[in-house]
């Protein structure tokens, strides 16, 4: 040892070993197991849509930030990626192309870069992807693949249908009482065997991950729990009142992006509250919200409006739930 | 059973109390010592000897500045040779009294028996006035002068003393070695000190991973009455005043008060040893338990150094500094300073001496912030640091100290726990020395 080349800084002189990427490629590999399953039910289109989906994102990260901003770029750090497989999970398998690469555009150069790029955005980047492309294309957004009818890469031919809660709603409209509508049995819907976006449909895989990565302690569980908590509080409480009107709990959970929103959405940190308690508000608020939407809305599905919406409140969240600073008394 | 600890935060960093089964060694004797004139928080002290002086072990060589001060004694015999400037742990230069050693020989009133002495006949007033003498401070590393603590302040009553034995801090294992060794010694003084303040309840808050000690001390409590020991859960920093008064009593010292406040006195063992050896053996401060510690160092050990002895001195008992050490550290991880140079003097406050290597001591690029709030999850002050430091960024003190940016201990959990390694503390420090100077500014007005 040379004594001048002593490293001499601050304290504190170890660290944590999470880092940011580490944080990013866990919630990436997390995503996998429901990637998988898709695959499983909608074939080789769920793995075109998600590639594509992803190769995007990093691509118009890497070129805004190479080219516009003159930056160093930090595709590197898994946030791009994870962006590109969020917004992929939350479109149907049989979307075209070029739809996939301008919901990409959107999520990253509007969604996240134009707000000064990662930590900086206020909304769920991905969320803010598929919202821009459900609105602008809500016939191809709401086309789902029945499971095992696409075996191309390139599926676009396969015959679709509506999801769980698309059909409820007509239903409802149409005046049908619930125990009359053929829905898919609760196994089914557990496992992913339903139409839906690619990565929402199976409540399994999207646990084992989201169990995972609480494990991991990637994630707390206030959101997830609030937010899955308060939708099964509402949906009982209306499903006790009316069973034949509004759905029972466990649809809830299981059919459309409720499991997916939970541990996957909503708890992406830079569009969550700080603070524990701040936490459980939003998971709270994406509840009720969700369960608003899905039952009231003119939108059958409710998760992402519901994610989006709290976002938006997380800077007054966390401006009202701060932590007690240590014996300073309230006055 | 569930553990006692502070109400929120905190962080359990790995432990690597490499030298936790090495019985304490005595380092011997340098042939130089250099011996810091300010040792202790509060004013400097003011020298008394000069070039040429003869000087033995015990002999006071330095006399309190001010109340908030301390006596420094001699730590060897032989001539002193100059009051040099010396660089100190703060890598200032600062006065030291440089001694040439020669001989061991020590003032005829300190009594080295190891024979345990229990009788103590001396008043309150007494026993504080003692313990100044003897140049006790808190030896835990904050160093602050023990009669200070120890002189209750008009109007305020102490209800508790708390002995500091939980030792947070990665890697030290100074405090855990005196408590299995000098058990004993520790609860004779805490019965002292629960004189001089005039209390019948003393609590020993050690951390749940010194089992040994713990038990050690559960078996001699019948003889003492009122003192107490609790286990506490392994969380960093379970040794914090503040968290350590918490844990224990269940109540806050008040923002920009003191433990006095709530009735607390909090001194760490270490101090509590010193106070035993200035009561019934008449000898003050001048040595004291040091680890030298390190993943690579041959030799993790514990030694009970003489104040002003070089580090480098330590190092080379411990094994000699490995090929691969990158950064010195005085005191642990969390909190220790870096060194400058390793022939910097041991003083009362050094806790440890941490050789770190090359590859663990690299500080790693600064992302953005991802808002994950885990330096507010880690925060046991309820402090909200991701936001102190954006107004930090943007030069906003005002807002920083209205959010309690001085409430800082500084204990570094924040930033240990920041995934985008972003140096919240660097941060935080240059706020509360700007706010500091913003208050000077405001308070000449």
């Amino acid at each position: 040892m040379s004594v001048e080349q002593l490293t001499v800084s601050p304290s504190p002189h170890i660290k944590d070993s999470h880092t940011t990427k580490e944080i990013m490629w866990w919630v990436f590999a997390a995503l996998v197991p429901a990637l998988v399953v898709s695959v499983y039910f909608f074939g080789w289109s769920a793995l075109r849509v998600s590639l594509l989906s992803i190769f995007f994102c990093v691509i118009f990260e890497f070129l805004i930030q190479r080219f516009m901003l003159k930056v160093s770029t930090t595709i590197c750090d898994g946030s791009a990626a994870v962006t590109g497989l969020l917004l992929a999970f939350n479109l149907p398998s049989t979307l075209p192309t070029w739809m996939i690469i301008v919901g990409a555009f959107v999520a990253i150069a509007i969604g996240k870069m134009s707000f000064g790029g990662l930590g900086k955005n206020p909304f769920n980047p991905a969320l803010v992807g598929r919202v821009f492309l459900l609105i602008s294309f809500p016939v191809d957004m709401t086309s789902w693949a029945l499971p095992f009818s696409s075996e191309a890469f390139f599926g676009v031919d396969a015959k679709t249908g509506a999801t769980v809660l698309g059909m409820v709603k007509e239903g409802i409209m149409q005046g049908k009482l619930i125990s009359a509508m053929a829905l898919p049995s609760l196994k089914s819907m557990f496992a992913g065997n339903m139409p839906g976006s690619l990565g929402e449909v199976s409540a399994l895989a999207l646990f084992i991950g989201g169990i995972a990565l609480l494990f991991k302690r990637i994630i707390s569980w206030h959101i997830p729990v609030a937010f899955l908590g308060t939708l099964i509080f509402m949906a009982l409480s209306f499903n006790l009142y009316n069973g034949e009107r509004f759905l029972a709990p466990l649809i809830h959970l299981l059919a459309g992006g409720a499991m997916l929103g939970a541990f996957f959405m909503a708890t992406d940190m830079v569009t969550s509250p700080m603070t524990r308690w701040g936490q459980i508000i939003f998971g709270i608020g994406c509840g009720v919200l969700t369960y608003l939407i899905r039952t009231f809305g003119a939108y059958p599905e409710g998760v992402s409006f519901a994610i989006l919406i709290m976002n938006a409140l997380v800077p007054l969240i966390d401006k009202m739930i701060r932590p007690r600073p240590f014996g300073v008394v309230k006055k | 059973m569930k553990l006692k600890t502070f109400r929120i935060g905190g962080i359990h960093p790995a432990e690597n109390k490499l030298s936790r089964a090495a019985s304490i060694e005595d380092a011997g004797i340098p042939t130089k010592v250099m011996i810091p004139i300010h040792q202790n928080l509060g004013a400097p002290s003011k020298v008394l000897v000069k070039k040429g002086d003869q000087v033995k072990v015990g002999q006071v060589i330095a006399e309190p500045g001010g109340f908030v001060s301390a006596y420094v004694h001699s730590s060897v015999s032989g001539t002193v040779s100059g009051i040099e400037d010396v660089t100190d742990v703060s890598g200032y230069r600062r006065p030291c009294v440089v001694i040439d050693v020669e001989g061991d020989e020590w003032l005829e009133e300190i009594d080295r028996t190891p024979e345990l002495k229990r009788e103590c006949k001396l008043e309150a007033k007494e026993i504080v006035e003692k313990i100044r003498q003897a140049g006790i401070v808190g030896m835990g590393g904050a160093a602050f002068p023990a009669h200070v603590k120890l002189s209750i302040p008009e109007g305020k009553k102490a209800e508790m003393l708390i002995l500091n034995g939980v030792e947070c801090e990665p890697y030290l294992t100074a405090d855990h070695r005196l408590m299995l060794e000098h058990a004993e010694e520790i609860l004779i003084a805490t019965q002292v000190l629960m004189k001089a303040i005039g209390v019948d309840k003393a609590q020993i808050g050690i951390e749940n991973n010194k089992p040994d000690a713990i038990e050690k001390f559960k078996t001699l409590l019948s003889n003492y009455a009122g003192i107490e020991v609790v286990p506490l859960k392994i969380q960093y920093p379970q040794g914090g005043e503040k968290q350590l008064i918490q844990s224990l009593m269940d109540k806050e010292v008040p923002f920009g008060g003191l433990p006095i406040d709530i009735g607390a006195v909090v001194m760490n063992v270490g101090s509590v040893f010193a106070v035993y050896e200035a009561i019934f053996k008449n000898k003050p401060v001048f040595e004291r338990i040091v680890t030298v510690t390190g993943k690579s160092v041959a030799k993790p050990c514990n030694l009970k150094v003489r104040l002003g002895t070089p580090i480098s001195y330590l190092i080379e008992k411990a094994g000699g500094a490995p090929e691969d050490t990158g950064k010195v550290i005085s005191g642990g991880p969390m909190m220790g300073k870096a060194l400058t140079l390793i022939d910097i003097p041991v003083v009362k406050a050094t806790s440890g001496v941490l050789l770190m290597r090359q590859e663990e001591c690299e500080r790693h690029e600064e992302s953005a912030c991802i808002r994950c709030g885990r330096c507010v999850t880690a925060c046991s002050l309820g402090s909200v640091p991701y936001l102190w430091s954006r107004e930090i960024d943007q030069g906003e003190w005002e807002k920083a100290e209205a959010d309690h940016v001085m409430l800082c201990c500084e204990c570094g959990a924040c930033q240990y726990a920041c995934p985008a390694n972003i140096p919240l503390l660097d941060k935080i420090r240059v706020a509360k020395n700007k706010i500091n100077q913003i208050k000077r500014a405001r308070s000449q007005k």
